[in-house]
């Protein structure tokens, strides 16, 4: 095996969901204040997924408060509580940096229906 | 104090999480235990160091002055042969090995290696010169542009010109020890080191540490 991959192993995460681009994500971030640990949801459509191995990202884009924010996260991070999918989406890219100039119906991502 | 070194080749670079989640970027670097192959003294050499082997070699690939060379340490043929200065060159005994136990995690090293070669690169890559205008009738795209006045009616000396860059020895001083992996010899360093992958580098306890 490739030494660098062999380095990464241990700091890979295991119970990740196979989320890809378009998909709704809901990130559980873990936020420390102070002493103690709270939890923060982030819910948003994934629409960039980069890297590989244990340079892995993924960024999320929600609209809040007609503010477009972007949060971008590393895979295996381990502040990271868990990534749950909510609504998988029908994309036609891997990329999906066009929602940044689209607001409201246009912004919408159709579901993916098997 | 004693010297720490070890040569290895550098792998490749990746990024580890430390344990408040927070992105710590290392280098992999492959060593392997060197052997010292020669001793030099005071008397005989002038000058007191020792002598590392790294990298074993085939013994195909090796001559008759080599093998004879190598045997006397009564160690593996090696590709690569370096010396090190020490203070005491009597406290070392030939066919001693220098292994990945001389390195604990958060010590500080010194890497030294061979930067990549750019071949002869013009001022912009080299000096970080500004380009000039790219449109307007310009045509100085990306030349050095005015050496000097017309007064001296000569060019000063070290004008910075286009030469030869890179592939020269580079050390880096004071890196940090991520983690010492010892049952495959590899060694985490943080941030960049010196020169392509699978290039030769060698790590040193930092002299300003």
């Amino acid at each position: 095996m490739n030494l660098v991959d062999f380095v990464e192993q241990p700091y890979l995460r295991e119970n990740i969901p196979p989320f890809r681009v378009g998909d709704t994500v809901k990130v559980h971030v873990k936020i420390k204040e102070g002493e103690k640990e709270r939890i923060q949801v982030y819910e948003g459509v994934v629409i960039a997924r980069k890297g590989k191995g244990a340079t892995e990202t993924f960024t999320v884009r929600r609209v809040s408060y007609n503010v477009g924010v972007e949060r971008t996260f590393p895979v295996h991070s381990p502040k990271l509580e868990k990534i749950e999918i909510s609504r998988r989406g029908k994309v036609r890219r891997a990329k999906l940096y066009y929602l940044r100039e689209r607001t409201g119906k246009a912004a919408r991502i159709k579901e993916l229906r098997k | 104090m004693t010297q720490k070194v070890i040569m290895g080749k550098k792998v490749g670079m990746t990024q580890i999480f430390a344990e408040d989640g927070k992105i710590i970027p290392v280098t992999v670097v492959e060593t392997a235990p060197s052997v010292i192959v020669q001793i030099k003294d005071e008397a005989r050499d002038g000058y007191k160091a020792i002598q590392l082997g790294f990298d074993v070699k085939r013994e195909k690939h090796i001559n008759k002055p080599e093998k004879g060379h190598f045997a006397k340490a009564e160690a593996a043929p090696t590709k690569v042969l370096k010396e090190f200065r020490v203070e005491d060159s009597g406290a070392y005994s030939l066919g001693q090995t220098f292994d990945l136990d001389q390195f604990a995690v958060g010590d500080k090293v010194d890497v030294t290696g061979t930067s990549k070669g750019h071949g002869f690169s013009s001022t912009i890559k080299l000096w970080n010169f500004r380009r000039g205008p790219m449109g307007h009738g310009s045509k100085n795209h990306r030349r050095p542009a005015s050496a000097g006045a017309k007064g001296p009616a000569r060019i000063f000396k070290g004008k910075k010109s286009p030469a030869r860059y890179g592939n020269e020895k580079v050390t880096v001083q004071n890196l940090e020890v991520v983690k010492v992996i010892p049952e495959n010899n590899v060694l985490l360093i943080k941030g960049a080191v010196p020169g392509a992958k699978k290039s030769v580098v060698i790590v040193k306890n930092a002299v300003k540490a």
